[in-house]
């Protein structure tokens, strides 16, 4: 029952009219054929009325006119074909082959809405992922089934400190993940360093790449995310394979929705974000997770751009209240040349106690007390700035001393240094060294004697 | 279901269906949509045309399909067999869905929120011939082995029983025919039925007097809640909201705990249902899970349901206080309730209030709220009971100024304030001393000076008061430096730097410190301020060094007072007298 209808009667951007259509579905998938052009362009239906579709287009609208224009109705919802053979593959953000290679012959096609985790099924996220970057290890930690974003801002490291995380990750029993990478609205160059990146490590026959890069179609992007995560849920659930996936730039994702909802002349939310971004990204992130009796598992790295890098800002905002913390950059630490520039106070991972458990038994203490030490030196480095360094006490000016080298010799690692989680434990002993030995409230008695080597 | 009377779809936009034909429909009545059955509620009637919100996924849905009328409003089912239970938002048993579509959920699923076979033993407690009214007990039923489920006469029935049953029954069987003075017969059954968005009748309210425990050292002393309160708990990500909920419906002293999981994470939810059944009430050491009922909407779960989520808890939540229980439910967070109203008013292109928010938040807001309260129950026996409301709020950005938390405020006298400065530092719970109020501070001066201690309410104002100085006193700190303040002063940030760090500070997940009992915050902060009653004077000396105090080896031991064991009196009071003794040598 697909039927062809001339009645295109309004385009505006992204958003096409068909009237005098019947038996319209909502969500639907729609062809647009233009006359004399044999590529067809996807769409889906946002509104479903009775003799009036309201179709958004996956791509653009330039060239369609209301005249000649077929459009047809599919009857079916987006789904994509899943395999594992697209593992060491790389695709367009629609999910189309880019790389040359063979076709994929899909074992399913699958809708790339997904369905929700029953919270009841899932199983809790407490295994250990050792990423050999100190600040997410010991600090920060990151578990199987996790969501934990970097919030970055525009011209900070964030990508090298995904393709470092992805190339690092392993968990206690050394078992290496599969990677699903989306890039949306990403420029060519970073798109093209995450491949090479993937190329030299070897880790892209572990790999399945989406690429909806700064070129393609804007609309195009909303559904990339979706069907990375649908392949990683394949992958994971189906396959019993653990998968990392990272996604780029969330920001570029959320402005494509803004430029939908502001096409249908809906009601704004903050800053023209429409009033569903929550749960639409929720949509997102809450797809990374464990599920009992399945084997494999998702985590999710999704990265964003501050604009401004105001935490504040709609997108990091709503982000935060969904996923399971997040790993804040500085531009301060990236100015004085410290990389990762993690900005560690406002950094979290809300799964981190569990996991923290499962590591070294003084795990636990090391983190609280760097934590408490280092915000303390950076009280006082402020008021260092105010007073003069000479005003401090001796306690204040060991604090200090603390906070800097913390900077320098915990947060700095050079890109390819994989620190193991028992390295950047005993960097953390050999920098409560400096601190007078009263001040070390946080950690246990029997483990300063234990690990704190003089 | 007979489906008799029916409608057509003439439109699908997201969970907002209209349908025409539906002359015979009532405002919020369920309705199933399509021939998948998805449940839907009448939101807005409109000549024929009828505006439903779907509870489930619309896509696929299109004109032209039908859409079938029940009948019957939105309701819930109340009978034994509620505890323990983890419901989507619209009642329906997490654990069912999971039978019936496995671990990702589908839709139209049909499952009935309490289980109809099993069978439990009712034992009646009146006898034939009894004359009875609305609200009466008339039997129980030992639900679980915290909690005795109380049968009540369903609302608006009175009369004689002409028949009462015990034993071995499932919810559907008649325990008692009452005859009514009409003569009518009415036939009960343990399963009752109460529409979410209707209140459930109480004889009358009362002033709430007694405070609701929950072991958190910040709340219980400087902001107490009230049994029969409201509270809320706004701030920013990452502050501690959940956490601070979570240990609230872990340790408070209510016997009934309702927890919404409102748009939150499924991690989230997941780690309560997997703890709860291993942790000990420590008020009576049974699982947690047995006084516990949870509601899981989920942030990816349909939005729709997310709205009727907080009315299926707090009817459950009512339900129970009929009983006289002292119910406290936790809804977090209000915020995702509140955008779904708003974007449910976006499609149905209602004028928007602030900041996109229907006009109507305030109201509905105030609505729920106010079925919060310690009240007279229905039935001769005017049992008290209580239903405690605590609603986390997510502001965006953490600015408190936006509608939904400013209209919470206006119906809620207690106010947690989250401050993210705080979580930062790792100051834990995160709760703002400064910005943070109670209004039942006043109504709990009574039962803390007879529960407690005399003193107990001087002792946490004075504490109070030099937590305001220190905020005051780090300003000039910061300008002028330490040297230049007098030994008062010092004292005075000296003892506010120990009410934080061995007072305040908290750790949640340390087992032996999430929950202090109110004797024993009553000594910890009475030995912190017995260290400022002594020293006032003798810091004020000539030519005093102020580290003389710092260094006295009983100051090692205040720092420490929250490891002296509960129930310790005499160890406390030992401490005290010793930091008295050692104080007083200082005197010159």
């Amino acid at each position: 029952m697909q039927k062809e209808y001339k009645t295109v009667t309004s385009i505006a951007g992204p958003l096409v009219i068909v009237e005098g259509v019947e038996n319209v579905k909502y969500e639907e998938l729609v062809e647009v054929r233009m006359p004399g052009e044999s590529k067809v362009r996807l769409g889906k239906v946002l509104e479903a009325a009775e003799g009036r579709a309201l179709v958004q287009m996956f791509e653009n609208t330039q060239g369609v006119s209301t005249e000649g224009t077929k459009a047809k109705f599919l009857g079916d919802t987006m789904k994509i074909g899943v395999s594992k053979d697209m593992l060491g593959r790389v695709f367009n953000g629609a999910g189309l082959p880019l790389d040359n290679g063979a076709e994929i012959i899909p074992e399913e096609r699958v809708d790339i809405m997904g369905a929700p985790i029953n919270p009841y099924s899932r199983d809790f996220p407490n295994d250990f992922i050792q990423t050999g970057v100190s600040t997410i290890d010991c600090l920060n930690t990151l578990v199987r089934g996790q969501k934990l974003p970097i919030f970055s801002g525009a011209g900070l490291p964030h990508n090298k400190l995904a393709a470092m995380i992805a190339r690092n990750a392993k968990v206690s029993d050394g078992s290496q993940f599969a990677v699903v990478f989306g890039a949306m609205g990403v420029t060519f160059e970073e798109a093209a360093y995450f491949q090479s990146e993937f190329e030299k490590t070897g880790a892209l026959e572990n790999a399945v790449l989406f690429l909806n890069t700064a070129a393609d179609p804007v609309i195009e992007r909303i559904s990339t995310p979706r069907i990375a995560l649908t392949v990683a849920e394949y992958l994971a659930y189906e396959k019993g394979l653990h998968v990392l996936v990272v996604l780029t730039d969330l920001t570029n994702y959320a402005e494509a929705l803004r430029e939908v909802s502001a096409a249908r002349k809906e009601v704004p939310g903050r800053r023209g974000y429409p009033g569903y971004l929550y749960t639409d990204l929720a949509t997102l992130y809450e797809r990374a997770g464990r599920v009992k009796g399945k084997q494999g598992s998702v985590t999710q790295i999704p990265i964003l751009t501050m604009p401004e890098d105001d935490i504040t800002h709609p997108i990091p905002d709503l982000t935060g209240y969904i996923t399971e913390g997040q790993i804040v950059m500085s531009r301060e630490n990236h100015r004085k040349g410290i990389f990762p520039p993690t900005d560690v106070l406002p950094s979290l991972s809300r799964l981190a106690p569990t996991a923290r458990k499962a590591t070294r038994e003084d795990h636990e203490g090391v983190f609280a007390q760097l934590y408490a030490a280092y915000a303390r030196g950076m009280e006082i480095r402020e008021l260092a700035v105010i007073l003069g360094e000479a005003a401090l006490s001796d306690d204040d000016r060991a604090f200090m001393t603390f906070a800097n080298e913390f900077e320098d010799k915990y947060i700095r690692q050079a890109e390819d240094e994989d620190r193991s989680i028992e390295d950047s434990l005993d960097l953390g002993w050999e920098l409560f060294k400096i601190l007078p030995k009263a001040e070390l409230k946080r950690v246990k008695e029997d483990h300063i004697e234990k690990y704190m080597k003089d | 279901m007979s489906e008799k009377k029916q409608g057509t779809i003439i439109k699908v936009s997201g969970p907002l269906v209209v349908a025409n034909g539906m002359k015979d429909a009532k405002m919020y009545e369920v309705v199933q949509v399509s021939n998948e059955n998805l449940m839907g509620e009448i939101i807005e009637l409109n000549g024929d045309e009828a505006s439903i919100q779907v509870y489930e996924e619309t896509a696929g849905i299109g004109p032209g399909e039908p859409v079938f009328l029940t009948g019957q409003t939105m309701s819930v089912e109340l009978a034994p067999g509620l505890l323990t239970s983890i419901y989507d938002g619209i009642q329906r048993p997490l654990e069912l869905i999971e039978q019936e579509a496995g671990a990702f959920i589908t839709r139209g699923i049909q499952v009935p929120g309490i289980d109809r076979e099993k069978k439990w033993d009712f034992v009646p407690s009146v006898k034939v011939g009894d004359h009875v009214q609305e609200g009466d007990v008339i039997g129980e039923v030992q639900e679980t082995k915290l909690i005795s489920h109380k049968i009540m006469v369903p609302p608006a029935l009175n009369g004689n029983i002409k028949q009462i049953e015990s034993g071995s029954k499932r919810v559907e069987d008649v325990i008692a025919v009452i005859e009514d003075a009409d003569g009518k017969v009415h036939e009960v059954a343990m399963l009752q039925k109460w529409p979410i968005r209707v209140a459930r009748p109480i004889q009358n309210k009362k002033v709430p007097k007694t405070p609701l425990i929950s072991g958190t050292r910040i709340l219980d002393t400087f902001f107490p809640l009230v049994k029969g309160g409201a509270a809320c708990i706004p701030g920013p990500f990452g502050a501690g909201k959940t956490v601070t909920q979570q240990g609230l419906a872990k340790y408070c002293d209510a016997q009934i705990i309702v927890y919404i999981g409102c748009g939150e994470r499924g991690n989230e939810m997941t780690e309560v249902l997997q703890e709860f059944p291993h942790l000990e009430d420590p008020n009576t050491g049974e699982p947690l899970m047995q006084r516990t009922i949870l509601i899981a909407n989920t942030s990816n779960m349909p939005v729709a349901a997310r709205e009727a989520s907080v009315y299926t808890g707090i009817t459950i939540a009512e339900y129970f206080r009929d009983m006289g229980y002292n119910v406290a439910l936790m809804a977090d967070s209000t915020s995702r309730w509140a955008e779904a109203l708003r974007e449910m008013s976006g499609r149905l292109e209602e004028m928007p209030g602030e900041e996109g928010y229907p006009a109507y938040l305030g109201s509905r807001t105030a609505e729920f709220y106010e079925r919060a309260g310690i009240v007279e129950c229905l039935g001769s026996d005017d049992r008290a009971g209580s239903l405690t409301v605590i609603g986390a709020v997510s502001p965006p950005g953490g600015d408190l100024s936006e509608p939904v938390t400013q209209n919470t405020l206006r119906v809620t006298k207690v106010f947690w304030g989250l401050d993210a400065t705080l979580a930062r530092r790792r100051h834990f719970p995160a709760i703002s001393w400064l910005s943070s109020y109670s209004l039942y501070a006043d109504n709990v001066i009574g039962y803390r000076g007879k529960e407690v201690a005399e003193d107990y309410n001087q002792t946490a104002e004075d504490a109070m008061d030099i937590l305001q100085q220190e905020s005051k006193l780090e300003e000039i700190v910061k300008l002028v430096g330490m040297d230049a303040l007098s030994n008062k002063e010092k004292l005075v940030l000296s003892t506010a730097k120990s009410i934080r760090e061995d007072f305040l500070f908290q750790n949640a997940f340390d087992a032996d410190d999430a929950y202090t009992s109110l004797k024993k915050q009553y000594y910890m902060i009475k030995a912190i301020m017995t260290v400022y009653y002594e020293a006032r004077d003798v810091v004020e000396q000539e030519e005093f060094e102020f580290n003389t105090l710092t260094q006295l080896p009983v100051m090692e031991k205040v720092v420490k007072c929250g490891q002296i064991e509960d129930g310790d009196w005499e160890a406390y009071e030992a401490l005290i007298e010793e930091v008295k003794t050692a104080i007083a040598k200082l005197k010159n």
